[in-house]
């Protein structure tokens, strides 16, 4: 079956985890612009980050027949210095117009300062003000429920925000439900030791249902399988679940997801 | 939507992965009494207690209640968009 890996940090990986993915079956990812383990020291940081992101990770996954799409955006842990802030969000607008970018994302909070959100409303303005798609990280352990909270409320306070083009990610079995109660695109990150395993996601799937939820690796330089979706797919199995069922969470609805983006031009294989 | 499994199916499946990681658990718990210090007082251990508590309880969210035993305090009223400092 094929699948497309929506939240993955290919920049991260090796080309044999490229290659491994490809004979599993995945035909497309989805690269979020993110923080790579350390903080950058200026901003033509990011501009080579960015170009990274928008030139060269494609062709690699391309060589294995992978079709690859990035977000661009500033991540929450360099979001704390505003005035930088501002130069890299100044950057964005080059690459949102390149062809095989989905939107703005990943963006949201870390440890929800008042630095983090201010630059966050910035981020969002800059998505709205352009019709982009939004890709929202959330944050890390015991974070991630006030987090969480504060992203929706803020989106909430916004008339122009269109839920069905809003993706909020990594969420875990107590928000998940605050996520998907207000209309928005809920994503589970299969991680071994934080976030979701591959058990309590199909838990979660069983629950509340294959609706507007995407579950990806988010693979990074971190401990993470780039192949976690596989992984899913075979508790899936082992629990009974049909194949459509399957097809349609690790195929069907990134693909649903990210066709909303007016520059998104994928073939999906017969 | 839930699976087709019965629960003594699904308890079959699941059995000898529950016993590993409750025994990975003591393990941990007795790994912490042996090394040198008194860790009681760490807030992280009771918070362990609790965990330990909801997963003997007869809730059926039990992973939602850990969960919440591991969040940060967040009132739903008023709003928490108040940032931290």
């Amino acid at each position: 079956m094929y699948f497309i890996e929506p939240h993955i940090h290919i920049a991260s990986r090796t080309t044999d985890d490229i290659q491994a993915m490809a004979r599993a079956g995945c035909v497309a990812v989805g690269e979020p612009a993110f923080w790579m383990g350390y903080d950058r020291s200026n901003v033509g940081g990011f501009y080579d980050y960015f170009r990274q992101l928008t030139e060269w990770e494609p062709k690699r996954t391309a060589n294995y027949g992978i079709r690859h799409f990035a977000w661009m955006g500033l991540n929450a842990k360099e979001a704390e210095n505003v005035p930088f802030a501002r130069e890299v969000i100044a950057l964005l607008p080059e690459f949102l117009d390149k062809p095989d970018v989905l939107g703005v994302g990943e963006i949201g909070l870390h440890k929800c300062t008042k630095n983090e959100l201010a630059t966050l409303r910035e981020l969002i303005e800059l998505a709205l003000g352009r019709d982009e798609l939004l890709l929202f990280h959330t944050p890390h352990l015991e974070h991630k429920l006030m987090g969480t909270r504060m992203i929706l409320d803020l989106l909430r306070a916004d008339s122009r925000v269109n839920r069905d083009r809003v993706w909020i990610d990594h969420c875990e079995e107590h928000t998940i439900r605050l996520v998907r109660d207000e209309g928005y695109w809920a994503g589970l990150t299969l991680y071994p030791t934080t976030k979701v395993t591959p058990e309590r996601a199909v838990d979660m799937i069983e629950i509340y249902g294959p609706e507007r939820l995407l579950v990806t690796s988010s693979a990074d330089w971190g401990p993470s399988d780039p192949l976690a979706i596989t992984a899913m797919m075979a508790v899936m199995r082992r629990r009974g679940h049909e194949e459509s069922l399957i097809r349609r969470i690790v195929y069907e609805n990134p693909l649903t997801f990210m066709r909303q983006c007016r520059r998104f031009d994928f073939t999906p294989p017969q | 939507m839930s699976t087709s499994s019965s629960a003594s199916k699904m308890l079959d499946s699941e059995f000898l992965g529950m016993r590993c990681r409750l025994i990975d658990l003591a393990a941990s718990l007795d790994r912490i009494d042996r090394s040198d210090g008194a860790p009681p007082a760490d807030p992280r251990m009771a918070q362990i207690r609790r965990g330990l508590e909801i997963l003997a309880g007869d809730a059926h969210d039990r992973a939602t209640r850990v969960q919440l035993e591991f969040s940060l305090p967040c009132d739903s009223n008023p709003s928490p968009l108040t940032p931290r400092p």
